[in-house]
């Protein structure tokens, strides 16, 4: 039975079900009890926006807050995911993979493959990306195509509370280490979620929009803002089909490419770097797989090579906006 | 000690500066008009001012989250501190840094910091440098007990023994990393000092609240820095009167807990009393500065508001040197 609620109460959600039906699924992190030894409220915080909220008091100690310690507890779920726990770990923003990282690239991405296969590390780590909350440089950043370069490493960037809750359910049964991202402006849209548990695969690709005229492959936060474009697109009779890659790792290429083998017209509208990201990645692939199908040049819209500034006016120019996007797919869909 | 009148009024007015900026900053944001995350530092006061007036221009500080009042005792401009705080172009960081990232190097203040535990480390790389070169200088890390929880500050005070450094860690233990007890996530107790010991170098624990054993503790361990004698590390015990971030509702606190701290352990209050009481300064003085203070705050508020939001060009510059 599916009901209207936020993304972040999909989150949650997700959490809820899968502790209650697994007894190996534990979680960790900063504050995510939030006032447990303290002399006040013991629930206080439920992470840094209260999306843990309850759990505690549903599944006490399986939830542990930590020090300020990520190389520590980041390593402690990775250690734990491969002695028979199912450890949800929360990063709470991606920014601070830079003081763990070797305990998810070097430790959990590589023990399968240099174990011979005989290793299984069933660790999920939650983290916040992206930019809009005025957080500056170190708060701000879409760091997963980071994470979807190293081998090993399953990566997940829901963009509606449907696919937050299936992905996140997905991700904890997985039984590979998955970085799963959720984008910090997308905690209060609301969508139909189904009451009950379900787990979407990974690597299937979600066509947000269909139409015939231009692909748009759009990810995270971004999809939202390719919708937009594409509203107002389609009153000037060009369709965009919308493709929401879901997983960055693995992605589904089939998908893209059979859209652009249609279409013959390609944007890539993504908010992390340009250089070495999902936008790059992408046009290499249709450029390497379906070249013979373009009718014209790939477009990419992603933000400027530079860190994400403080203030209000320059941030809202960093991230990418509808009009860029509808910019360039007007700009492909007259080449050819 | 050589705390000279001067020297005193110099002291409460380091830290009545710092008092009003976080109190007013707390009110505006209430506004809506400051946007982002802000942590503030009142009720910490004491802390960077007993360790900033040991310091001098050839000695450089790094800060947390909570970097305003470490802004302010290491000489950085307030007026530039406010705009950066409202994102405006005459801001320390031209409105690119924000609360978080407030810097000034010309002050030798190395940044607030945005990431638990990415002082120290750039610490023991000042130090580094000043031996290296020569100066004579003394490098500073601030973190809270939080941050003393960081592989990368117990790698530094490592890193700072061995080179023997001239490096000070002043691990500011104000009870709470975010909403967690440092009296529960600290090991030893919630005592960091206690960690000295097993990095060889000295630790001091100390009130907090108290701006003559900060600063008399901080000088002894300048000294050593700067006579080749290595790292000191400090423990400030004191309290935070605002929330983590602003917007905290704090319901992990006790019940009165910052009221009874205000009550009792108010470091400018104790301090006044203090000077007052042995005549050093009078209420009149105390008064002047005061009144001083409060025109500041107000005129670097009102200028913040006034000015102009760095241009559009401003997205694409000073990413590098040359590209």
């Amino acid at each position: 039975m599916a009901r209207t609620i936020t993304f972040k109460e999909a989150i949650h959600e997700a959490l809820d079900q899968e502790m209650a039906r697994d007894e190996t699924v534990i979680m960790m992190g900063e504050d995510i009890v939030g006032g447990l030894h303290a002399d006040g409220e013991d629930d206080a915080w439920g992470g840094v926006l209260g999306i843990t909220k309850g759990l505690y008091a549903k599944y006490g100690d399986r939830l542990l807050d930590t020090p300020i310690s990520e190389s520590a507890f980041i390593g402690a779920a990775v250690g734990a995911a491969t002695c028979g726990l199912r450890p949800v770990a929360e990063l709470m923003f991606i920014d601070f993979m830079g003081v763990c990282f070797d305990q998810i690239f070097n430790q959990a991405a590589k023990f399968r493959y240099m174990f011979g296969g005989k290793a299984e590390t069933p660790v999920v780590i939650r983290t916040m990306v992206g930019a809009g909350f005025r957080a500056a440089a170190q708060h701000s950043q879409g760091l997963y195509p980071v994470f979807t370069h190293i081998p090993g490493l399953k990566v997940v960037l829901p963009s509606t509370p449907y696919d937050a809750k299936g992905l996140l359910i997905q991700s904890i049964r997985d039984n590979d280490p998955v970085i799963f991202c959720e984008h910090k402006l997308l905690y209060s849209i609301e969508g139909d979620v189904p009451e009950e548990s379900y787990a979407i695969p990974f690597g299937e690709a979600n066509f947000v929009r269909e139409g015939d005229d231009v692909t748009v492959v759009a990810l995270g936060g971004m999809v939202h803002v390719a919708g937009e474009a594409a509203e107002k697109l389609a009153g000037d009779g060009i369709q965009c089909e919308i493709i929401d890659p879901r997983t960055t790792s693995p992605l589904d290429e089939d998908s893209i490419i059979e859209s652009v083998e249609k279409t013959g017209r390609l944007v890539v509208v993504d908010e992390s770097s340009p250089r070495c990201g999902m936008a790059a990645d992408i046009a290499s692939l249709v450029a390497t797989q379906a070249f013979d199908s373009l009718k014209g040049p790939i477009q990419n819209v992603t933000p400027p090579h530079t860190p994400v500034p403080f203030c209000d006016e320059l941030e809202d120019l960093y991230i990418p906006d509808a009009a860029q996007v509808e910019t360039a797919v007007r700009r492909v869909a007259a080449g050819g | 000690m050589d705390l000279n009148r001067q020297k005193l009024l110099e002291a409460y007015e380091m830290m009545k500066t710092i008092r009003e900026f976080e109190d007013r900053v707390h009110v505006e944001f209430a506004t809506g008009e400051i946007s982002g995350f802000v942590h503030l530092y009142a009720g910490e006061e004491a802390s960077a001012a007993g360790v900033c007036l040991q310091l001098d221009d050839r000695d450089k500080i790094a800060s947390t989250h909570r970097g305003h009042g470490h802004c302010i005792a290491k000489g950085v401009e307030v007026k530039g501190m406010m705009a950066e705080i409202y994102g405006k172009q005459i801001g320390t960081c031209r409105g690119k840094g924000g609360s978080m990232h407030i810097a000034d190097l010309d002050k030798g203040m190395m940044g607030a910091n945005g990431i638990v535990g990415g002082g120290p480390p750039l610490i023991c790389g000042a130090g580094l440098a000043a031996k290296t070169l020569g100066t004579g200088g003394v490098a500073v890390a601030f973190v809270g007990d939080g941050g003393s929880n960081q592989g990368t500050t117990l790698e530094s005070l490592n890193l700072a023994t061995i080179w023997n450094l001239p490096c000070i860690f002043v691990v500011e233990n104000n009870g709470y990393a975010e909403t967690t007890p440092s009296k529960w996530s600290v090991s030893l107790s919630g005592n960091a000092v206690d960690r000295a010991a097993g990095f060889g170098m000295p630790g001091v624990v100390l009130d907090g609240h108290d701006f003559f054993a900060v600063y008399e503790t901080a000088g002894e361990a300048v000294d050593r820095a700067r006579n080749g004698g290595g790292p000191t590390l400090i423990e400030c015990k004191l309290n935070r009167y605002y929330g983590h971030f602003e917007g905290d509702t704090q319901t992990y606190r006790g019940p009165d807990e910052v009221k009874k701290v205000r009550e009792a352990k108010d470091c400018l209050a104790l301090f006044s009393e203090k000077v007052t009481r042995d005549g050093t300064i009078s209420g009149a003085d105390l008064q002047e500065i005061d009144d001083r203070v409060m025109q500041l705050i107000e005129d670097s508020v009102v200028e913040a508001k006034a000015a102009p939001k760095p241009p559009a060009a401003d997205l694409l510059t000073d990413v590098y040197v040359s590209y």
